[in-house]
């Protein structure tokens, strides 16, 4: 009786199923295999030669150097706010938490223009900027800017909900036994988020390997010296250079599905922590 | 979450202690609250507050007048139109087949399902550009979908059917990710509950199980009706771009940033802003009445 009661009859059932992996199949698993394959259209020979060609290689440097710097920062800004909103009480604590959300309602396109608005030689600090020799848009400092803005709220945004679910009273007692700020973070509140924290990681990487529409407004398009990987799949596209154009996008397109790997293995590992964590209590 | 079931009993007896001694004060015994919150506040600041500060310091400098002219323009209101159209059209595809595909994922088993899953977030881990390149090959004329289609008469790249498609694409793992969740915690007891007092399986879905999972599907229809506002990447490839026809908001935006008309572009960017805060802050009081909701039952 209990299946009767909580499933649908087969018929349907099977309707449903086949109508979300006709949907499924169309949206994300023919736009996955149409990247390879048309990055593979000229045999891996032309493959290989659209990855080794300098302009693809100074791009993937850049790409790489930008996650290497807003990664870690957002990393740093992450923890700090989590633990300021998870562990303390102050007012406009919902008001913050939105803030930091801020960057999420943003138009990449408008994230971008706000830099030039303000270090753009029109810009409020434009003419600052200049008199200093400095060159922060239409150039990589430009460009990681733009990418901490639209990678802002990522580490934070997993981070608040799971360390204050997890509450201040373990912190508390080791503090009471006498440990240090920077033992209690890294033995009491560091084994309790690791796996958010390491999510958020994963989730800010892509974001910042794959930013188009922000970087796309402040880099100028300068070759070999502004372009990331993304920018150069623009340029080549546009030149109708589609193979190489596909070829430098199955990179990114690997990328997302190690991401999506990567973040599957977290949650997996989470899930089985908790369930040993529960077994160990009910041994207890 | 009930930390105290986790632990030994030597643990429990500490943290009942913990709590005799500091009742009330939250944290206060923790250090570090100053060097984390200047942090917070300072980064904050730097990073978000004061280059989007600049948004209103530009838009200021047209005046009300030249605000008004720049932001009501044929072009820029086309551009509204298609954008907001398309974008509430993706959000609804995305509602029917998100709750279908969200079903089955939930309640069905069959081979690659756990693949599948691990799928829906495909399109948040693909880079716009890449998505946008790959669609716009699939459904131009000579591509693997185009061709067929333009056989039947059905014209997709380059047109608005096409910018639908691709921010389509880019919104389905927010409502499925919003849904998921909610679907998974319904306690299958109840829907026995309801079929033992004799409701038919469709009474029960319509009036037990819906009823549950509309604050969820709102707010995965109004996050994936957000997100498409804003999108570029994926779009401006597939869209043709054609002025007051495929033009989209963003890519005006760009346009009147290349040719230096930075109060313009600006004022746009300005009512843009304005839409999805609006939209977030809706979407904001949805979450607070689902989980109202959720902890009501």
């Amino acid at each position: 009786m209990s299946t009767r009661a909580t499933r649908e009859p087969a018929a349907l059932r099977l309707t449903l199923t086949a109508t979300a992996l006709l949907f499924l199949g169309l949206f994300l698993v023919l736009p996955l295999v149409a990247v390879f394959a048309q990055a593979l259209e000229k045999g891996w020979a032309a493959y290989a030669e659209a990855l080794r060609e300098p302009m693809a290689l100074s791009a993937l440097r850049l790409t790489l150097l930008t996650a290497a710097i807003a990664v870690p920062l957002n990393l740093l800004f992450g923890l700090a706010a989590a633990w300021a909103i998870a562990k303390f009480d102050f007012p406009g604590k919902n008001a913050l938490v939105t803030l930091i959300d801020l960057p999420f309602g943003v138009s990449p396109v408008i994230s971008g223009m706000v830099f030039i608005l303000l270090f753009g030689r029109q810009g409020l600090l434009g003419p600052w900027a200049e008199a200093h020799g400095l060159k922060l848009v239409f150039s990589v400092p430009g460009l990681v800017l733009a990418t901490l803005f639209v990678t802002f709220p990522f580490v934070a945004r997993e981070l608040i909900p799971l360390m204050q679910s997890a509450g201040t009273e373990e912190e508390e007692a080791a503090r009471v036994l006498g440990a240090s700020g920077f033992q209690i973070f890294r033995r009491v509140t560091l084994p309790n988020i690791k796996w958010g924290l390491l999510y958020g990681v994963i989730l800010c990487n892509a974001r910042a390997m794959g930013e188009f529409g922000a970087v796309s407004v402040v880099s100028g398009h300068i070759r070999g010296k502004t372009n990331t990987l993304p920018l150069h799949v623009e340029i080549l596209y546009n030149e109708y250079n589609f193979q190489a154009a596909f070829a430098v996008a199955s990179l990114l397109a690997f990328l997302a599905l190690v991401t999506l790997l990567a973040k599957s293995a977290v949650e997996w590992r989470a899930a089985a922590e908790r369930a040993s964590e529960a077994e160990a209590s009910r041994v207890d | 979450m009930n930390t105290s079931q986790q632990h030994g009993p030597e643990t429990s007896v500490m943290l009942g202690l913990v709590k005799r001694v500091l009742p009330h004060h939250r944290g206060s015994v923790l250090p570090g609250f100053r060097l984390a919150m200047g942090f917070t506040l300072l980064y904050l600041a730097l990073v978000i507050l004061f280059p989007l500060s600049t948004l209103f310091w530009k838009s200021a400098t047209l005046g009300p007048a030249g605000f008004w002219q720049a932001v009501s323009a044929p072009r820029v209101v086309a551009s509204y139109k298609l954008t907001f159209g398309a974008s509430l059209a993706a959000a609804a595809i995305n509602g029917v087949f998100g709750l279908v595909v969200t079903w089955v994922l939930v309640r069905y088993r069959f081979p690659g399902r756990r693949l599948m899953d691990a799928l829906v977030d495909f399109p948040f881990a693909l880079p716009t550009a890449v998505a946008g390149i790959t669609l716009t090959t699939l459904y131009a004329p000579n591509g693997w979908l185009g061709a067929p289609l333009e056989r039947l008469g059905i014209k997709v790249a380059f047109t608005p059917l096409g910018i639908t498609l691709a921010l389509t694409f880019i919104g389905l793992p927010f409502v499925v990710r919003t849904l998921q969740p909610v679907l998974e915690s319904l306690d299958p007891e109840v829907e026995e509950a309801a079929f033992s007092l004799g409701a038919s399986r469709l009474q029960t879905v319509v009036r037990v199980v819906m009823p549950a999972l509309v604050p969820a599907w709102i707010t995965g229809f109004a996050l994936a009706f957000a997100r498409a506002l804003g999108e570029y990447g994926s779009v401006v490839f597939i869209a043709g771009n054609m002025p007051m026809k495929t033009e989209i908001t963003p890519l005006l935006i760009i346009t009147k940033l290349e040719q230096y008309d930075y109060a313009g572009a600006t004022a746009i960017a300005a009512v843009t802003l304005l839409a999805s805060f609006v939209l977030l802050l809706s979407i904001n009081r949805l979450q607070s009445w689902s989980a109202r909701l959720g902890s009501a039952e």
